[in-house]
């Protein structure tokens, strides 16, 4: 049952957790920046959307989330980890050397972790497998939901997979874009221009959706319209802050990686708590 | 499945590449799960009775290789066991990451079919030649690679592929009318070379279409008095290691191969053999580090110096 309340504790928890996560992992930073923008998807989905068995992650009728944007590790581990899927030990484990939760998704079937992900481009083409898959097993409760950003859509591979969504009808596939507007090297319009993104995807064979990325309702919302009779491959575009919720992060290309120290540290706890 | 006179000889009509359209016939009744997807090769694959008797196993994804081994992989996640095919240089070179990280780092047990490998469409130009498709694939930890000898092995190894659990690439060389070299059937197992002849002066050791080119060679050598065995890697990775000790043995050990000298069986053999205290010398024979002009292939062949006549040739001359 969506208990908005709920959903937005988890989220502002996920947010503390994202900043403390990173001010242990020292001086080689984490991925701060883009882990901060899908909060609040990320908790609407693990709280709210996901259908999951979490004493069996591996129970056939659970829904597939996969994180195609691995470099967003960190929020699913601190979402995972918030809702009881993830133990204390697995979060603490974060970027320790020879963790099995580092910086990328390392596949780990039993705790959820459904594909090795960090390369980019690749996690819809796993989702249209993972689609293919449950059809063949007339497996007709579960969903597949993939998780890119939208710099990832630089990646050509991204736009074989769409075709062949739209071209099997997988109605039983959700894609979510992590619209935060920036790259690796600066803002996606100065790097690489994508201009109308959505009427690409929609050209696609796809059935567009945008929601404002940080407003649980909404997104809570957009995925319930998006998930009824869904007859087509949907892609829901989150429309977020990179870096959203510490001011010297938000919008900031160059806090794609980004180290917190002491001061850094105090000053972002505060405007969390302000 | 029985393999007799009458099948071999039609395989080896059809060429290695249309054989394993032929034999996906069979893998239904060896195991559900196994499903095909085509890159857009379902003809040059021989898949078209796959596709009509089993429209349910099978998928066409399109010209999209790096989607193919991604969606191959996502069913495999799932229990199924998918076989993906496109040509050799395409399933391989350019899905790379793909095979990277899904067969070799998450260790799906997806078996690509490479169609047409070495020379065989060489008449295309360099763009359809695959000279580094060896190499590439056997640098990736859990990959086994599998580089059939004629119509007959390319048979044996889908066969035995199907039963395999493992990340696999089956190399698949030679052309329509490919040479044979098993007339009848015999055992096939991974990673377990083949002794076709056994010889006290030079040891080759070759591997896809060179195989039948090194038995002519050994022929040519043997008349001029040079006692050659000849040995049929099919299994690249894992390499047999014992096979490559005992050929060590001899005065020369040779390597023949329808693949860039670089990376490739030579290489391997190489890095096998490096560290024994008592070895031959090793003549890696293969594709110097070049590109040759379109052809047709027997014309190629004899470009990049693998005719049979040329390889007992290049013994010769260092023996």
């Amino acid at each position: 049952m969506y208990n908005m309340m709920k959903t937005l504790t988890l989220a502002k928890q996920v947010r503390r957790d994202i900043i403390d996560l990173t001010y242990k992992a020292g001086t080689n930073g984490t991925h701060i920046g883009g882990s901060l923008s899908i909060v609040e998807v990320l908790s609407v989905l693990y709280n709210d959307i996901l259908k999951l068995n979490k004493s069996d992650m591996t129970d056939d009728t659970r829904d597939r989330f996969i994180l195609s944007k691995g470099h967003g590790a960190m929020a699913q581990y601190a979402v995972m980890h918030r809702v009881g899927i993830l133990s204390d030990e697995d979060i603490a484990s974060f970027k320790k050397d020879g963790s099995s939760f580092s910086t990328h998704p390392y596949m780990n079937v039993k705790k959820g972790i459904e594909f090795s992900t960090g390369s980019l481009g690749h996690g819809l083409s796993l989702g249209v497998g993972s689609a293919l898959a449950l059809k063949r097993k007339n497996n007709v409760t579960s969903k597949v939901f993939v998780m890119m950003g939208d710099g990832e859509c630089d990646e050509g591979s991204i736009w074989e997979a769409a075709m062949s969504a739209s071209n099997f009808g997988l109605n039983n596939l959700v894609l979510i874009i992590d619209k935060n507007r920036l790259q690796l090297d600066g803002f996606i319009e100065e790097i690489m221009k994508q201009d109308s993104l959505e009427d690409k995807w929609s050209s696609f064979g796809w059935k567009v959706y945008g929601t404002d990325g940080h407003d649980v309702d909404a997104i809570y919302k957009t995925f319930s319209e998006a998930l009824i009779n869904q007859k087509q491959p949907v892609v829901v575009f989150a429309h977020t802050i990179k870096g959203k919720g510490v001011s010297f992060i938000e919008n900031k290309y160059n806090w794609h990686i980004g180290v917190l120290n002491d001061e850094l540290y105090k000053k972002a706890i505060e405007e969390l708590e302000a | 499945m029985e393999l007799n006179r009458q099948n071999i000889r039609t395989y080896s009509l059809l060429g290695s590449h249309r054989t394993f359209g032929q034999i996906a016939l069979e893998f239904p009744k060896i195991d559900d799960k196994i499903v095909i997807l085509a890159a857009d090769q379902c003809s040059p694959a021989g898949l078209e009775y796959f596709r009509d008797q089993y429209p349910d196993h099978y998928y066409n994804v399109g010209i999209a290789e790096q989607n193919l081994v991604g969606i191959a992989a996502g069913l495999a996640k799932e229990g199924f066991k998918p076989f993906v095919t496109a040509q050799a240089t395409f399933s391989t070179t350019r899905c790379f990451d793909q095979i990277k990280i899904n067969m070799g780092y998450m260790n799906f047990g997806i078996k690509i079919v490479g169609l047409s490998a070495g020379l065989a469409i060489g008449q295309y130009g360099a763009t359809h030649m695959s000279m580094e498709d060896i190499a590439l694939t056997r640098a990736i930890p859990n990959m086994v690679v599998l580089s059939p000898a004629d119509c007959t092995e390319t048979a044996k190894a889908l066969l035995a592929a199907a039963k395999d659990s493992r990340p696999t690439y089956i190399r698949l060389s030679g052309w329509m009318n490919n040479p044979i070299v098993y007339k009848e059937d015999y055992d096939f197992e991974i990673g377990k070379a083949i002794t076709l002849k056994e010889g006290s002066d030079v040891a080759i050791i070759a591997t896809g279409t060179m195989v039948y080119n090194s038995l002519k060679a050994a022929k040519i050598l043997e008349e001029q008095g040079v006692s050659v065995k000849v040995v049929d890697m099919h299994t690249i990775k894992p390499l047999d290691k014992q096979a490559v000790l005992e050929c060590s043995k001899s005065k020369l050990l040779v390597t023949v191969e329808e693949h860039s000298v670089i990376g490739g069986l030579g290489s391997a053999v190489a890095e096998e053999i490096a560290l024994y205290k008592e070895k031959s010398r090793h003549l890696i024979i293969g594709v110097e580090d070049h590109y040759v002009k379109p052809g047709e292939y027997n014309y190629l062949v004899k470009q990049v110096g693998l005719s049979a006549e040329q390889v007992a040739e290049r013994i010769l001359k260092v023996l």
